[in-house]
C-alpha cells in the first residue's frame, strides 16, 4: 500500500551532472563496507577455496576432491541427515518463535519483559553448557529419563520416567531447536513490534475475523522477517556442529565430516571441499530469498500510527500458557547447568558444593581469560554493532550502485553459511602468511599484522554473527517508510542527519538487541576462535571446553554459569539503558 | 539525547581502535628469550611443569597455547606459511610425522638424548621429534552401572564383544579421535587384518555410540551414561582420583598407544632459547615430575609408578609400528568409516 506514495518522493537516481558531495559520501561509505566485506568473508574463502581444488601437496587437480567426496559412502546419509536436521528445526523454531513473539508483541499478557529476557536467555548459555544440560536432563541418568531419579516413583506410585533416546536425531534436533529458537525470535520480535493500527482498525471496521485479519494483515506485514527467521534458522541448523559433536551420536552430519576431515585427521583440502560444499544451500537459499523479496513494502509508513493491543482475556490467557510453556522449558535446561555446576559428582553424589567454582587447581587460563572475553565480546558488540548497522543502512536506504548494493547483501547473508571451524581456518590460511603465493608470484600480505592480535578474534566473530545481526538490522529498517527520508531529502537536509536524527532513534531497539546478540555470542563461542587465540589472550569460552574435555565437567558449568552471570548482567544494563531510551525515543509509539 | 548517543558511539569506535594498537606488537618474530609453545599437555600438569622452567630458566619467557590433539594439530599445519610456534612439547608423534612430512620440523638433537630409549624417538639423527612419555588404551568401566546390570567386569579386548554388553560401550570414532585411531590401530595389529576386521564387526554390535573425543567415552562411563567407556589411561585414574564410580581396566591383550613427543619447527629465525626450552623438556628434573603422572617415561626414572597403573607398564604395550600405520591411515579409516559410520541409528 505504501508503494504508490514512495515512488514520486524517492529521491531520482543520481545523473553524473547531479552528484553531490553528500552523494560521493554515501558513495565512498558503501564503497568501504563492501572492502570490509570482501576482505572478511569473501576473501578467505579463496584459500580455502583453492586448497578445495587441490591435493594435499598443492598441485591443482580440478574438481577431484568433489568427486571422491560425492562417491564416499557416508555422504548421501549424512547430506540426508543435515537436511533432516535443518528442515525440522527451522520449521519447529520458527513456528514457535513467531507465536511467541507475536504473543509479546500483540496480547496484553503479563510479565512481557521475563518473557523476552527468558526466550533470549539461549543465545548466553555456552553451546557446551547447553550440551551439558540436555546431557543431565534427558540422557541416560537425565532428571527427565529417571523420572528425578525416581523421586514420584517412590512417592506418588507414578513411574515418570521418560527416555527420550538422547543420542541421536533426538538430542540434535531438540539441541538445535533450542539454539535456533531466540535467533528466530531475534528477527521475529523486531518484525512483530511493528504495526500500523490503522490496517487493523480497518480490518476490524470491514468485520474481518481474527483469522482473516491475521492472515492478511500480519502475515503480510511479518513476511520479510518470517522469511529471514526461515533463512536463518535452516542455514544455522545445517551448518552447526556444536551440538551435533556432542549429543549425535552416530547421527551424521555434513559439519561433523568438516570436524572429522579437519580436526580428526587435519585434511585440509577434504575439509575445504566440505566446507565449499556446504555454502552451497545457502547460496540457493539466498537466491530464493531474492526472488521472494522483489517487492518489498514498508510497514510504518509515515503516516502509520503505532498499534497498541486491547485486552482480550481468552487470547491474552493462551497468550500466557503458551510462553510459559516454552520458557519453562528454557529455564530447565539452563538452571540444569546451574545444578550440574553445584552436584558434587554427579550422578552418583549428589550433595552440593561450591568446590566447582575454585579455578585454581584447573587449567585453562581461569579469571585472566575470562576478562579477555568480556574485552573481546565488548570490542565485538561495539564494532560490529557500528558497523552491521550503518552496513544495513547504507544497503537498504540508498538508492545509487544497485549492482555494488546487491553484492554487499549477498556478502552480508552468506556469513551465516561457514561454521565457525570453517572461519577460524580460513583466517588462518589468509591472515597467518606473510606472503601470499599468487600463479607461482609472492605478495606481501597486507593484513599480517593482524594475526594473533585481539583484532582478529573480533573480526572473526564479527564475521560469525554477521547475518543474524544484519537481519535483525534490515529487517527493522524496512519498516520505516523511505517517505521519510523522501521528505528528509526534499528539504535538504542531507542523509547522514536524518540517519543520526530519524533513522537511527526509530531503530534504537533494534541496535540495542543487535549489540546485545554480538556481546553474548562474543562470549560463548568457540568454533572460530579456539584456532585464531594466542598465547596472550586466551578465553573463557575456550576454558570451558578444555575444562570439559579434561573430565571436569562440573568446572565446565561453573566457568559456564559465570559467563552466563556475565551476559545477564549485560542485559540487565540493557533493559535500564533502553528503558531510558525508550521514553526518549519511542515516545512516539505510546497513545 | 544526541551528544549522548554521539559519545557512546564515539566510546565504541575508540575501544575498537585500541583494541587494535597494542597487540599488534605480539605474535610476530620473538626477540631472544620469548618463545611460543604449542602443547597438547593435561592442563592440570603443565602450571607444575613451567613453574620448573621459570625457576631454572627465568631469563626466558615462555607463551603457552595448549589445546586437544586434534586442535593443535590442525593449527599448527594450518600455520605452515608462517609458523607460530617456536616448539611443539608434548604432542602425539603421530600428528608431529604428518608435520615432518610437509617438513615443518627442523631436525634437532637435544642434549641428553642418548638417555632417551630407542623406541621413543624418531630413528633420524639428529631426530625430528623426541618423545617424553606414553599414553595407552584403557576400558572406563562404572562399577556401580555393572553392578545394576549385573553383568561381569570386562578384563580385555575379547571380552567386549561378549553379548552382555550390547549397547553398553561408548568408543571413539578414529576419524575424529587420536585415542580411536589408536585402538583400532592396536586391534588391526594384534590380530592381523582379517581378524581385526572381524572383531570390530562384532564389537561395532555392542558400541552404543561413537564419540568424537578420545576422553569423552571415559566421561560418559563416569556420568554413567554408558557403562564402559574405550578410553585412554591418565583419564580413567584422573576421573577414579575425582571421586567416580570408575574403574580402570588395561585390557589383557595389551594396549594400542602413543608417544607424546616434542619438536623444533621449521622457520626462517630459530631462537637459541626454543633449544633450550626442548634440553630442558627431555632434562632429568623435568623427567621426575612427568614420572608422576605416566608410568612410561622416554628416560627411565626412579620415581615409583604412580598408583592405578599396570606395574609392568611396558609389557602392556602391543608391538605399534607408528610409520606404517601413519601410512596405512588414511586406508584403514575410510574402511573403518564404510564399516560403521554413518550407518545406524542409535540402537
Amino acid at each position: 500500500m505504501s508503494q504508490r506514495t514512495l515512488s514520486p518522493g524517492r529521491a531520482e537516481p543520481g545523473s553524473l551532472a547531479k552528484v553531490t558531495s553528500e552523494e560521493w559520501l554515501r558513495r565512498s561509505l558503501l564503497l568501504f563496507l563492501l572492502g570490509f566485506l570482501l576482505v572478511s568473508i569473501l576473501l578467505p574463502l579463496v584459500p580455502l577455496g583453492m586448497r578445495s581444488l587441490s591435493d594435499p601437496q598443492g598441485n591443482f587437480v580440478g574438481l577431484d576432491n568433489y568427486v571422491r567426496y560425492f562417491s564416499s559412502p557416508g555422504l548421501t546419509s549424512s547430506l540426508l541427515n543435515s537436511l533432516t536436521i535443518a528442515g525440522k528445526t527451522t520449521l519447529l523454531a520458527v513456528g514457535l518463535a513467531f507465536v511467541y513473539a507475536w504473543a509479546l508483541a500483540r496480547t496484553c499478557m503479563p510479565g512481557k519483559h521475563f518473557f523476552r529476557a527468558v526466550a533470549l536467555l539461549p543465545l548466553v548459555v555456552p553451546p557446551l553448557a547447553l550440551a551439558i544440560g540436555l546431557v543431565y536432563l534427558f540422557g541416560k541418568k537425565g532428571l527427565v529419563t529417571t523420572g528425578f531419579f525416581g523421586f514420584f516413583e517412590q512417592n506418588f506410585g507414578i513411574a515418570l520416567g521418560f527416555d527420550l533416546n538422547l543420542y541421536g536425531q533426538n538430542g540434535i534436533l531438540l539441541g538445535e531447536l533450542i539454539y535456533c529458537f531466540p535467533q528466530a525470535f531475534l528477527i521475529l520480535a523486531v518484525a512483530a513490534s511493528m504495526a500500523d493500527a490503522r490496517l487493523y482498525e480497518a480490518s476490524k471496521v470491514l468485520n474481518a475475523s481474527p483469522l482473516r485479519t491475521f492472515w492478511s494483515v500480519t502475515l503480510p506485514e511479518m513476511r520479510y522477517g518470517l522469511i529471514s527467521a526461515i533463512f536463518v534458522c535452516f542455514t544455522l541448523a545445517f551448518t552447526d556442529f556444536g551440538i551435533p559433536k556432542v549429543v549425535g551420536g552416530n547421527y551424521n552430519v555434513l559439519a561433523t565430516d568438516i570436524y572429522k576431515q579437519v580436526i580428526g585427521q587435519q585434511n585440509f583440502v577434504m575439509g575445504a571441499t566440505v566446507s565449499i560444499v556446504l555454502l552451497l544451500p545457502t547460496v540457493l537459499a539466498f537466491v530464493a530469498d531474492r526472488i521472494a523479496q522483489r517487492h518489498q513494502n514498508a510497514v510504518l509508513t509515515a503516516r502509520a500510527t503505532p498499534l497498541h493491543p486491547r485486552p482480550t482475556p481468552l487470547l491474552d490467557r493462551f497468550a500466557l500458557v503458551y510462553c510459559s510453556l516454552v520458557a519453562g522449558t528454557i529455564l530447565a535446561v539452563t538452571g540444569t547447568v546451574i545444578y550440574a555446576s553445584l552436584v558434587d559428582v554427579w550422578p552418583y553424589r549428589l550433595e552440593l558444593t561450591l568446590r566447582h567454582y575454585d579455578f585454581s587447581k584447573v587449567g585453562g587460563g581461569g579469571w585472566e581469560a575470562y576478562t579477555n572475553s568480556l574485552w573481546m565480546a565488548f570490542y565485538t558488540a561495539g564494532v560490529g554493532t557500528a558497523i552491521i548497522f550503518a552496513g544495513a543502512y547504507l544497503i537498504e536506504k540508498s538508492r545509487t550502485w544497485s549492482l555494488l548494493r546487491q553484492t554487499a547483501y549477498f556478502l552480508s547473508m552468506i556469513s551465516v553459511a561457514l561454521p565457525g571451524l570453517v572461519i577460524g581456518l580460513a583466517y588462518i590460511f589468509l591472515f597467518n602468511p606473510t606472503h601470499w603465493t599468487l600463479w607461482g608470484g609472492k605478495v606481501p600480505n597486507p593484513f599480517a599484522g593482524l594475526y594473533g592480535t585481539m583484532a582478529i578474534l573480533v573480526l572473526s566473530n564479527i564475521v560469525h554473527f554477521y547475518t543474524v545481526s544484519f537481519m535483525a538490522a534490515t529487517t527493522a529498517l524496512k519498516q520505516i517508510d523511505g517517505e521519510l527520508e523522501a521528505v528528509s531529502a526534499s528539504l535538504g537536509v542531507p542523509f547522514y542527519r536524518t540517519f543520526w536524527r530519524i533513522t537511527l532513534p526509530l531503530s534504537l531497539p533494534a541496535v540495542a538487541e543487535i549489540a546485545l546478540y554480538l556481546f553474548v555470542n562474543a562470549m560463548v563461542t568457540v568454533s572460530a576462535v579456539i584456532l585464531l587465540y594466542s598465547p596472550q589472550i586466551k578465553l573463557a569460552s575456550v576454558a570451558i571446553v578444555n575444562l570439559d574435555d579434561a573430565g571436569d565437567t562440573a568446572a565446565a558449568a561453573a566457568m559456564s554459569v559465570l559467563v552466563i552471570a556475565a551476559c545477564l548482567t549485560v542485559r540487565v544494563l540493557y533493559f535500564w539503558i533502553t528503558r531510558h531510551l525508550h521514553r526518549r525515543t519511542q515516545a512516539w509509539r505510546l497513545p | 539525547m544526541k551528544q549522548w548517543t554521539t559519545a557512546i558511539f564515539a566510546l565504541l569506535l575508540l575501544a575498537g581502535c585500541s583494541a587494535v594498537q597494542p597487540s599488534s606488537e605480539t605474535g610476530t618474530a620473538a626477540p631472544s628469550g620469548e618463545i611460543t609453545v604449542y602443547t597438547a599437555l593435561e592442563d592440570d600438569q603443565l602450571s607444575s611443569y613451567l613453574a620448573l622452567f621459570n625457576e631454572q630458566h627465568p631469563e626466558i619467557t615462555v607463551n603457552i597455547v595448549r589445546d586437544s590433539t586434534g586442535i593443535i594439530t590442525a593449527r599448527l599445519l594450518a600455520e605452515k606459511e608462517n609458523p607460530q610456534a617456536d616448539v611443539v612439547w608434548g604432542l602425539a608423534a603421530t600428528s608431529l610425522l604428518v608435520a615432518e612430512q610437509q617438513e615443518m620440523l627442523e631436525a634437532y638433537a637435544p642434549a641428553g638424548l642418548e638417555r632417551v630409549r630407542a623406541e621413543f624417538r624418531d630413528i633420524d639423527t639428529p631426530p625430528h621429534w623426541v618423545g617424553i612419555d606414553t599414553w595407552f588404551s584403557a576400558f572406563c568401566v562404572n562399577t556401580v552401572e555393572i553392578e545394576k546390570l549385573g553383568v561381569t567386569m570386562p578384563t580385555g579386548w575379547a571380552d567386549l564383544v561378549k553379548p552382555e554388553y550390547k549397547g553398553l560401550i561408548a568408543m571413539p570414532n578414529p576419524a575424529s579421535s587420536g585415542t580411536g585411531f589408536l585402538s583400532v590401530s592396536a586391534i588391526l595389529q594384534m590380530m592381523g587384518e582379517e581378524a581385526g576386521w572381524a572383531y570390530l564387526d562384532q564389537l561395532h554390535e555392542n558400541v552404543a555410540v561413537y564419540t568424537h573425543s578420545g576422553s569423552k567415552p571415559c566421561r560418559m562411563a563416569g556420568a554413567g551414561e554408558v557403562a564402559i567407556g574405550i578410553s585412554f589411561d591418565y583419564r580413567a585414574i584422573k576421573q577414579k582420583e575425582a571421586g567416580e564410580p570408575i574403574e580402570p581396566v588395561f585390557p589383557a591383550e595389551g594396549s594400542g598407544w602413543e608417544i607424546e613427543a616434542n619438536a623444533l619447527v621449521r622457520k626462517p629465525e630459530i631462537v637459541p632459547a626454543a633449544k633450550v626450552f626442548l634440553d630442558w623438556a627431555i632434562g632429568d628434573d623435568i623427567m621426575q615430575l612427568y614420572a608422576g603422572s605416566y608410568p612410561l617415561t622416554s628416560v627411565a626414572t626412579e620415581i615409583p609408578i604412580p598408583d592405578g597403573y599396570p606395574a609392568d607398564p611396558l609389557a602392556q604395550l602391543v608391538e605399534n609400528d607408528f610409520v606404517r600405520m601413519a601410512g596405512e591411515r588414511e586406508q584403514i579409516l575410510a574402511q573403518w568409516t564404510e564399516r560403521y559410520d554413518g550407518k545406524s541409528e542409535p540402537r
